[in-house]
């Protein structure tokens, strides 16, 4: 027996080959418009109407961004939106955080990419060199790929007041993107550890961060950077919870249903909101007298991990619900123990059909960050606060100005990692087979 | 005969396959247990109880377009909170139902710009946070409104200022409860009626008009009753006086900011529900309907909406849900929801865990009664399979 990949899975099942597309008429300019814009006079009519109003509303918003809106303190303030209050002489170690975090994840998300290429595709090796598309045509479909992404990070490096920060950015990028080309030549048995490798970056980065003299520890956190980090952290510490619950909702064993049932129902009920104030609260009875109380983050993250769990274990009984149970049967038919056929048979499958709701769940976490604000953090909603109380922006109403660009970020995040979702659902063909 | 190596080939006990589902079932639960225990023990060894009694204790402040005064209890506070949340929710959700169905259908449009208009606004608006929208609205209003002296009329249906917002409303006057008890008799009527052409129709097969009759009786009852009771409803318009705006239905920016925000944020992913519903009703059903004869709007209104219907009754459901949950967001723009109305409470000094337990539970008891009644209506939705 080979190794399993948890993502790749133990799944030989070759990928249906997507359906050739209908050919396509091509259009002159003057039929293209007869047949979208005015094929009927209903059609002529609703385009004359919705026209104007887009109009309207793009010459408005277009108006506000390049003339009317001051975009001086979002400038002045860029590094509090990114960092928060970061100490400016210990600025290098997220730097060097940053680069630890996009070689690993670059890696790992290479080999799996390899991994999940569709058998007609060529499948489960690398494309020959013959194929290879030429690098300019891969920088243009990678730009098209992730224009939002793109859009923010010139949106933002455009707001840089000195070189650095555009560079590091600029190298942070290539060295993800090298890391990824690495990531496809690792050999298939050693593909499942890239993702331990993850691990072990970000556990270096949060090291570098708040080790040494001079360390910043997370509650001095904030910016974008405390949007991430609580992200991920809810993410990694809520998942090994909720597939126990997933699990547990599963069992046969009455007890364990019930107490998995009543946790998730009962936490997928509440609002997070009402959870952060309760963590703020309760977290530090969890804990005996001696011990020095956690500090507020680890409250919120706890409070967000277990929110959390108890939707990543819906996601996950999702996914072991689609697993046939002839696999169940065909797994114990040849022997294997309950918790192996749970472990080599039923996850990798359950796991890999569940990647996209997961990536649907991380971007609805990183939307819930903005919470954070509610219970005082210095986070990204807070800032765009702040920075209008300043002496030189006060009273001028500038606080639309920096939630749009707050907003960009959120929307570059999340637009970019649903485009990416909807892209891997169509690859793996989740929901056709 | 028994086997008389039955008792020997028992495992023993640490193998037993029952006596290890015991076990384990057992030590869960105790870790539970333990777990809550310990906790409630450590809140008592660090006099924090769990008392209820803050219930009754005046809450010493007022909420605003409420009857809640300082003096009244907490108790009172937290229900006129709660009043406000179901109220958001109601209103948001029947907002976005119409916003986003109409989306999802300007998303399928035949044109071009409708489409891409409506996907535009979709991208935007699902990729941000909720709370981001709601608080943009607030700061946005707070930035362009004009003050209450200045305040914009609409034709004297809508009256707009940075202090407070009007909106014509209807407003009983007199015999408005009569009116409004034989307007209800009247629908329930028309659903009797309706019952009785469907089935005449089912039996003759001949057109019984059925949608003809009730709605006919509904009118008749309603202009009818509207003369008979001497106008028992009048428009209230909303009109500045003061520094206030009297008449109408007034709502504080705090109010409107948190409903426009969830109703923009939810509609888009309802939006997105209906447009992946109608495409998810097989391209044969539409072909078949053609095929005998149907024509394109009676293709989507018997053959395609149905069936697109039952499809997106459970999303659109959780999106409910969700937009419910997500009221607890107005405590960003003092909007005196359940959540809000809690943090002045505990603010007030009264004690925060109860405060917090009390607002989760009558969340829970909300989402839990919403779920039941959605329950329900999709298991009768649901489609007979063959």
């Amino acid at each position: 027996m080979t190794a399993i990949d948890p993502l790749s899975g133990a799944l030989a099942e070759p990928l249906a080959p997507p359906e050739p597309e209908p050919p396509v008429r091509d259009l002159t300019p003057r039929q293209w418009v007869r047949a979208n814009l005015f094929s009927s006079p209903w059609n002529a009519a609703l385009t004359v109407v919705s026209g104007l109003l887009v109009a309207w509303v793009v010459y408005r918003l277009a108006r506000w961004v390049f003339v009317t809106a001051d975009w001086e303190v979002v400038r002045v303030n860029l590094r509090l939106f990114m960092v928060g209050r970061f100490p400016d002489d210990q600025l290098w170690r997220l730097w060097v955080a940053g680069y630890i975090v996009a070689v690993t994840v670059g890696v790992a998300l290479g080999a799996t990419s390899v991994a999940m290429r569709p058998v007609a595709d060529g499948g489960d090796t690398r494309a020959p060199a013959g194929d290879r598309r030429s690098l300019g045509r891969r920088v243009v479909g990678a730009l098209h790929r992730f224009w939002p992404a793109v859009l923010a990070v010139v949106v933002i490096l455009g707001f840089c007041q000195t070189w650095p920060p555009v560079v590091g950015t600029i190298g942070l990028v290539v060295a993800g993107v090298a890391a990824g080309m690495l990531g496809t030549r690792v050999p298939r048995r050693l593909r499942p550890w890239t993702w331990a490798l993850v691990a072990a970056g970000l556990i270096a980065a949060l090291q570098v961060t708040i080790a040494g003299e001079g360390g910043v520890g997370w509650d001095e956190w904030g910016g974008l950077h405390l949007a991430v980090a609580a992200t991920v952290a809810g993410i990694a510490l809520a998942f090994p919870l909720g597939l126990l619950l997933a699990l547990g909702r599963r069992s046969s064993l009455p007890a364990i249903r019930l107490v998995s049932v009543g946790y998730i129902e009962a936490f997928r009920a509440v609002p997070l909101v009402t959870l952060l104030f309760l963590g703020g609260f309760m977290v530090g009875f969890l804990f005996p007298n001696t011990v020095e109380p956690p500090s507020f983050l680890v409250r919120a993250v706890i409070a967000i991990t277990v929110f959390e769990a108890a939707y990543i274990a819906e996601i996950v009984r999702g996914g072991l619900q689609a697993v046939p149970h002839g696999q169940v049967e065909a797994a114990q038919a040849v022997g294997l123990s309950p918790v192996k056929v749970m472990r080599l048979v039923v996850l990798p499958q359950a796991l890999r059909a569940v990647i996209p709701a997961m990536v649907g769940q991380f971007i609805s976490l990183f939307k819930d960050t903005s919470l954070l604000t509610i219970i005082g953090f210095f986070e990204l909603l807070e800032v765009a606060n702040i920075v209008t109380q300043q002496p030189a922006f006060q009273g001028q109403g500038l606080r639309p100005v920096t939630l749009t660009f707050v907003g960009l970020i959120y929307w570059a995040g999340c637009s970019t990692m649903s485009r990416e979702s909807q892209r891997l659902e169509r690859r793996l063909g989740v929901g056709e087979r | 005969m028994p086997d008389p190596t039955a008792t020997r080939s028992r495992p023993p006990l640490w193998r037993d396959a029952r006596a290890l589902r015991v076990a384990f079932q057992v030590a869960v639960l105790a870790a539970v247990v333990g777990l809550v225990s310990y906790l409630f023990d450590n809140l008592r060894a660090n006099d924090v109880e769990l008392d209820f009694g803050f219930l009754d204790q005046q809450s010493g402040f007022p909420i605003a377009y409420t009857d809640h005064g300082p003096s009244d209890t907490v108790r009172d506070a937290v229900l006129t909170g709660l009043r406000n949340t179901l109220t958001v929710a109601v209103l948001g959700i029947v907002l976005t139902l119409i916003l986003g169905t109409l989306l999802g259908i300007a998303r399928l449009s035949d044109n071009w710009l409708v489409r891409r208009a409506a996907g535009a606004y979709v991208e935007i608006f699902r990729n941000v946070p909720p709370l981001l929208v709601i608080i943009f609205v607030n700061s946005l209003a707070l930035a362009t409104l004009p003050p209450i002296e200045e305040a914009d009329e609409y034709l004297g249906l809508l009256v707009v200022s940075v202090a407070e917002i009007g909106v014509v409303a209807p407003r009983a006057d007199g015999n408005g409860w009569a009116y409004a008890a034989l307007l209800l008799a009247a629908v329930a009527a028309a659903v009797v009626l309706g019952r009785w052409r469907a089935r005449i129709e089912e039996r003759t097969g001949a057109p019984a008009r059925r949608w003809l009759w009730s709605g006919g009786l509904i009118v008749v009852a309603a202009v009818g009753g509207y003369a008979a009771l001497s106008a028992p409803v009048v428009l209230s318009r909303p009109e500045v006086e003061g520094l206030s705006i009297t008449g109408g239905a007034r709502m504080g920016l705090p109010f409107v900011a948190t409903l426009v925000g969830l109703v923009l944020y939810t509609s888009s992913h309802v939006c997105e529900i209906v447009r992946g519903s109608i495409m998810a009703v097989p391209r044969g059903q539409t072909e078949a309907a053609g095929a005998i004869g149907l024509s394109s709007g009676q293709r989507l209104r018997h053959v395609v909406l149905p069936q697109a219907f039952r499809i997106a009754t459970p999303p659109i459901i959780n999106q409910c849900l969700n937009l419910t949950k997500n009221t607890s967001l107005g405590v960003a723009v003092a909007f005196a929801e359940l959540m809000g109305v809690t943090n002045t409470v505990i603010g007030n000094g009264h004690p925060a865990i109860p405060a917090i337990l009390v607002a989760m539970g009558l969340y829970l008891v909300v989402s839990l009664v919403v779920s039941l009644v959605a329950n329900v209506v999709n298991h009768r939705l649901r489609l007979v399979e063959r």
